[in-house]
């Protein structure tokens, strides 16, 4: 379904080139849940974006059935990080927004977002603005947003990042369920290993920069999950597992960033 | 939720209460002769004044003629004001070639160069019009600059990830992003506009409210022309609300 091969994203800064992401090949499968988790800095966004089709300068190549891709395509729905719902529109005119845009009449498309709002379990706060939600219900109006678009491919970033542990889980809980309703292949970005072993089908480790494919995880639990699964012990195994592999390259990040931090003191001080 | 909006509800009373209050006090600090009455004259003359100054000096043509020179140099802010600020932004040269000028222009005393606005448009409503515009121009421009600049990276890329023509990413995400604080900019250049029209209208003793002021400091009534500078506040009060309005129709959620 979706193929990434040999992807190389260099940045140029002014200490010169950095290699952000090294040859990383994966290919998700048709109604499958990928994670891709790695330490803080290993290149998860940048991954992210240029299958998104937001950053277009870069190695390799990115194929939807086939097709190489060179920028955002509709059969990929994107949910970001940080917070995007838009203020000015109604939690209904947000979800119907991508059907505005391909010119659905209004009644047609506010009952279809009305859908996609349930589905989210947002049903209710359809007249509410998103100042008036929590930031776990603004988060689920995105991705309502994203899913009424009916991409073919579902791409998130860390979407719970900003949310405390028990709305995290609660809607790791909700993104399955609606997943396995729609049979929707994901690609989750994520440096959370709870997360990514809860609602991966498999996991790509990726190392600290630049990011590499470390290891592909098969993650061989029953479905349908629930946030329940957390303490079943084969569910610690497979945390413990991807952590022993994390650990290093997380270690290696906090080094570096301490190396670097220390040069940038030294510098300062004249020293 | 009542309780919470029980303040809310009282607002406007305790604020006109505090108005009335400081008159009072005002009219006593006066009568008393610790204010001066031939610098300040008592309130209550300036509320007898009031009907003298309706019927006698046509203070409702006045008005209206200010008034109009207001909307007049409203409407010309909104329409180029806002394109100015798209324009900039559109085009970073521009932007880097201009911004400083314009904000240079912001800070300069347009309304002293009314000589130079009487030798291109005359002694008329043009004059005053347009200086009211040029002044206000400014804030107008920055203020529009400066909320498209500032529109969240993020809301332009959930834009562009479902594939926005430029046209579509601009009126669906960038525009309605940039409305509060475009708004904040055409508040400062209205408020900037009524000064500069009002001034004009005084200093070259044509037009409205600004030349009656005039005629009345000269005759050295004081408690009517503090009574058409309360006609010059009415107007500032009815385009704010006009302006609130029209802010509460395009963005709702605020």
């Amino acid at each position: 379904m979706l193929d990434v091969d040999g992807l190389h994203v260099e940045f140029q800064t002014p200490d010169g080139p950095v290699v952000a992401v090294e040859d990383v090949t994966l290919t998700v499968r048709k109604g499958e849940f990928l994670s891709i988790i790695g330490p803080s800095g290993c290149g998860k966004s940048t991954v992210f974006n240029v299958i998104g089709g937001l950053l277009t300068d870069h190695g390799g190549r990115v194929a939807i059935g086939g097709e190489t891709i060179a920028g955002p395509h509709p059969a990929i729905g994107m949910v970001f990080q940080e917070e995007s719902t838009f203020p000015w529109r109604t939690v209904i005119d947000n979800v119907a927004f991508p059907l505005e845009l391909v010119g659905m009449p209004k009644t047609q498309r506010l009952e279809r977002a009305r859908h996609f709002v349930d589905l989210v379990g947002l049903s209710g706060f359809e007249r509410r603005y998103p100042g008036e939600l929590s930031g776990g219900m603004r988060q689920r109006v995105s991705l309502a947003r994203t899913l009424a678009s009916e991409p073919k491919i579902l791409l998130m970033d860390e979407p719970f990042a900003a949310l405390d542990e028990q709305t995290r889980l609660l809607l790791g809980d909700k993104v399955l369920q609606i997943q396995q309703e729609l049979r929707q292949t994901t690609l989750l970005i994520t440096h959370n290993i709870t997360e990514a072993v809860q609602m991966s089908d498999r996991i790509l480790v990726m190392s600290y920069r630049p990011g590499r494919t470390k290891r592909i995880i098969d993650i061989d639990l029953p479905r349908p999950r629930t946030s329940a699964i957390v303490g079943s012990e084969a569910f610690g195994r497979y945390v413990a597992q991807i952590w022993a592999d994390l650990r290093e390259e997380a270690s290696r990040g906090m080094n570096d960033d301490e190396l670097r931090r220390g040069a940038a003191g030294a510098a300062r001080t004249g020293a | 939720m009542s309780a919470a909006r029980r303040p809310d509800q009282y607002a406007p009373l305790v604020g006109l209460v505090a108005v009335v209050t400081a008159l009072l006090v005002l009219e006593l600090l006066i009568r008393a002769g610790i204010v001066n009455k031939f610098i300040v004259p008592p309130p209550s003359e300036i509320i007898t004044s009031f009907e003298r100054v309706i019927v006698e000096e046509d203070i409702v043509h006045r008005f209206l003629l200010t008034a109009t020179e207001c909307l007049t140099a409203g409407v010309m802010l909104t329409a180029f004001g806002i394109l100015g600020g798209v324009l900039l932004h559109r085009f970073s040269l521009l932007q880097r070639a201009c911004e400083t000028w314009i904000a240079a222009l912001a800070s300069a005393p347009v309304v002293l160069m009314y000589p130079l606005f009487l030798v291109i448009f005359g002694r008329n409503a043009w004059t005053i019009i347009m200086i009211g515009f040029v002044a206000a121009l400014p804030p107008v421009i920055l203020k529009t600059l400066e909320g498209l600049s500032g529109t969240r990276r993020v809301l332009i890329n959930v834009g562009k990830s479902f594939n926005l023509t430029p046209a579509q990413s601009f009126w669906k995400i960038l525009f309605p992003a940039a409305l509060p604080t475009i708004f904040v900019g055409l508040r400062l250049g209205l408020i900037f506009a009524l000064i500069n029209i009002v001034g004009v209208e005084f200093l070259i003793n044509f037009g409205g409210l600004g030349q009656l002021i005039n005629e009345l400091a000269e005759r050295y009534d004081l408690a009517g022309t503090y009574a058409a500078i309360c006609f010059v506040i009415l107007v500032s009060v009815l385009f704010f609300m006009a302006l609130e309005r029209i802010e509460r129709w395009l963005r709702p959620a605020h």
